[in-house]
């Protein structure tokens, strides 16, 4: 065991590991070994305008209009900012306002089934199934490659849900060397990357091959937690004879984030404020790269995805392929229901996801699963005094001082929490997670962040 | 009336109790497995070894001071938060801890008024006046300590600890610090690894106070930084008067082993609200408890000084803080 550790990451000149995190149960048995299933296309999708990081794509349909599987409904028009399809065939009922779990209301694009649509397995291999490219064929220009990525309006699916054209593209200014592919998922619960790594490696090597063509990376690794074995081996399978490379690293929360990862594999310390290009690395989710290559090969825009369901208060769990837009009702339905202790509803994983309360929510792109929690998993205590045991800053993964931030956002004392860097913060929740006196850390820093932010737009 | 209904069903709904569904934001899971409670009663698991001996040592007389000051600490913690106007909490079994820790730091024969007015001044100044756990810049035990130790120091002083005409063995000889400081006598070692010598209640056992000392760390209740660090220390300066004396390691193994250092190193200076909060600061906080455990042994009229090295290193430690910000990832 000791041996595997050493040998682990042999290739790289990271250790596998990154500074502090946390070991949550992985929790990842609930949904770990359902294969993924196509559920049926929905009578209605509700598409938000927004559903990346940036600007809001523009609606170029209007009420009544038919639209078919894959027709570009909005358009991204800022540079930060991605396209919208439709995942069925229809007719644009109305432009409305729905509410996306984290709370923001948005105009949406409500669309009604009608006509015929591609179902089961014709799906499934249409999205992620059927034969795929090992190379990138020459004719392919990173440029072309990038516009074909910017047409199909793909974000990162990991939860971030930043637009893919932006990271993915030619750039004079920033050399990229490596393309680090991301198939961590570090959160508890979450089982959708694992399962499209196991099911569907041929997509995912196809489209780290393209995107290395893009963004003329000479190297391309593969990040895996040593907690998902088998998606190891299909992995290193399907890149036999290529030159992807596949990182094994420790199971660790949050071995997943970009800054964290970068360490991990390349020993690499993205600046603050910066960006992992910063480092001459681009970095992108399994299943995101899996929709680059639909996107640019097979020419079909981001319509579909994959989303795991799973915890102890959904009746069954599963991994599924959705359309986007479809609502969380219709898959909790799919899923047999909430069982009778089902507490909390979390649209992505129980660490960084959002609870809501209101099932008409639909699935968007950024939401890479739905985990239902019970009463007893829920942890209910009442806050009492920090008594400074300095836990919080043991399991920083960015090395802050949570604690002092927390008590600092609390008192609106603003230039003390940046003095300590509370905008280096991406949320993680470790602090919470470990903190003995129940202190609710990372949702305080989360408001001294918001208040600082408002601060410098004045 | 259909409007009176209606409103009736209105009022109804809400009076609904509150949906199986709630929402918060995350992360919205914890760690279950370690609170501040578990904190405490993990400290309390790893004195019994201390207080086992100090039974086996003192007999009768430990016992009365482990009542005496739990049953003070207790009493204090209920009346003065109460005074403070909060909730009345010993579920979070900190004053048990001031307790135990208060009176295995007294010295045997100690009289009952003053562990009783240590214990009220531990709790009352030295916690709850601060506004309670975690907002104490002092260790409480030591505050009420050192209180009692400077008001009555003809009872807490040298003479406390001998007493003839018992029946406990250890408590007609002199204690190993005040032999060395007065008789410049250094007591066998293996002696002072199991403990059976006179000295303050919970210190006299090096073995008992390094399991309960490892229990703590390996559980991490307790950092492992302070107490290398203030061994560390204790060792370094310790060899100089060793080798200058060639004592050949007898007198580094006093210093360690023959006073407070192992009890005060592992279950004083490890108390997580005084000490700093980063890595590298409670390594500079043992150094500089172990440094001035050595100062006072060695320069100052008092034969130990643990309690003394702890609260003033207390002091410091916001200072400690504000040194050691650690660097932030990515921070040049």
């Amino acid at each position: 065991m000791v041996l595997m550790k050493l040998l682990r990451l042999k290739d790289f000149p990271g250790k596998g590991t990154f500074h502090n995190g946390i070991h949550p149960p992985d929790c990842k048995a609930f949904s770990r070994d359902r294969a993924i299933e196509v559920m049926p296309p929905p009578d209605r999708v509700v598409l938000p305008l927004l559903q990346n990081i940036g600007a809001p794509c523009e609606a170029i349909v209007k009420p009544k209009q038919e639209v078919t599987i894959g027709e570009i409904i909005g358009e991204g028009k800022a540079f930060v900012s991605a396209s919208l399809h439709s995942p069925i065939a229809g007719v644009v009922e109305k432009i409305g306002v729905c509410t996306l779990p984290n709370g923001r209301h948005l105009p949406a694009i409500f669309i009604k089934a009608k006509g015929e649509q591609i179902t089961g397995q014709a799906l499934y291999d249409d999205v992620i199934g059927g034969e795929w490219p090992k190379d990138c064929p020459a004719i392919y220009y990173p440029s072309t490659i990038a516009k074909a990525i910017h047409d199909s309006g793909i974000v990162g699916l990991g939860g971030a849900a930043f637009p893919t054209h932006v990271k993915v593209r030619p750039d004079d200014k920033k050399m990229i060397d490596t393309l680090m592919i991301n198939g961590c998922e570090c959160e508890p619960y979450l089982t959708n990357d694992y399962r499209v790594m196991i099911e569907a490696p041929g997509p995912i090597i196809a489209g780290a091959k393209h995107a290395a063509r893009a963004v003329s990376a000479k190297e391309i690794i593969i990040c895996i937690e040593d907690n998902k074995p088998k998606a190891i081996e299909a992995l290193r399978e399907e890149a036999q004879d290529t030159v992807i490379k596949i990182a094994v690293l420790e199971t660790k929360y949050p071995q997943g984030s970009e800054k964290q990862l970068i360490k991990a594999v390349l020993d690499l310390e993205v600046p603050l404020g910066g960006l992992p290009a910063d480092v001459g690395v681009a970095m992108s989710n399994v299943g995101t790269i899996a929709a680059v290559a639909r996107g640019v090969i097979r020419g079909k825009p981001l319509t579909h995805r994959v989303i795991s369901v799973s915890g102890g208060g959904i009746a069954k769990s599963k991994n599924l392929l959705v359309p986007i837009g479809i609502s969380m009702k219709a898959v909790i339905d799919y899923c047999g229901g909430l069982t009778e202790d089902a507490a909390r509803i979390i649209a992505g994983g129980p660490m960084m996801g959002f609870a809501f309360s209101n099932l008409e929510t639909p699935v968007t792109k950024g939401t890479s699963g739905l985990t239902v929690l019970t009463h007893e998993d829920l942890r209910r205590e009442e806050e009492t005094n920090c008594v400074r045991c300095g836990r919080c800053v043991d399991v920083c993964p960015m090395q802050l001082v949570p604690t002092k931030i927390a008590m600092a956002s609390r008192h609106g004392n603003l230039s003390l929490a940046q003095r300590y860097n509370i905008l280096a913060c991406f949320e993680c929740g470790c602090c919470t997670y470990s903190c003995p006196a129940h202190i609710k850390l990372v949702q305080l820093i989360r408001m001294g962040k918001a208040m600082v932010m408002a601060g410098r737009k004045k | 009336m259909i409007k009176a209904a209606e409103r009736q069903q209105t009022v109804t709904t809400k009076d609904i109790p509150s949906p199986e569904i709630h929402v918060a934001p995350s992360p919205h899971l914890g760690n279950t497995h370690f609170s501040t409670r578990r904190m405490m009663i993990d400290v309390l698991i790893a004195l019994v070894p201390a207080m086992g001996m100090a039974l086996y040592l003192f007999r009768e007389y430990a016992l009365r001071q482990l009542l005496i000051g739990i049953g003070a600490c207790l009493v204090s913690e209920l009346i003065f938060v109460r005074l403070r106007g909060t909730n009345v909490s010993l579920k979070d079994c900190s004053a048990a801890v001031t307790g135990v820790i208060l009176a295995l730091s007294m010295p045997p024969t100690a009289p009952w008024y003053a562990t009783a007015i240590a214990a009220v001044v531990a709790i009352g100044l030295g916690k709850i006046l601060f506004g309670g756990l975690g907002m104490n810049i002092f260790n409480p035990a030591m505050v009420g300590r050192a209180f009692v130790m400077i008001s009555f120091a003809g009872v807490m002083g040298a003479g406390a600890y001998e007493a003839t005409g018992t029946l406990v063995d250890a408590l007609s000889q002199a204690t190993p610090m005040n032999a060395f400081k007065q008789a410049g006598v250094l007591a066998p070692v293996p002696q002072l690894f199991w403990g059976l010598t006179n000295g303050s209640l919970g210190e006299t056992s090096a073995v008992a106070c390094l399991l309960g000392g490892i229990y703590l760390c390996v559980r991490r209740t307790a950092s492992w930084e302070i107490p290398v660090a203030m061994i560390a220390t204790v060792i370094v300066i310790a060899s100089i008067p060793d080798m200058a004396g060639y004592h050949g390691g007898r007198l580094i193994m006093h210093h360690v082993l023959g006073g407070a250092l192992l009890f005060g190193a592992f279950f004083i200076a490890t108390d997580p609200v005084g000490s700093p909060l980063t890595p590298k600061g409670k390594t500079i906080f043992g150094i500089g408890a172990g440094a001035l455990v050595m100062l006072l042994r060695l320069y100052s009229g008092y034969p130990e000084g643990v309690m003394f090295a702890v609260l003033l290193m207390n002091a410091v430690t916001p200072l400690i803080n504000r040194w050691t910000i650690p660097r932030t990832m990515g921070e040049y």
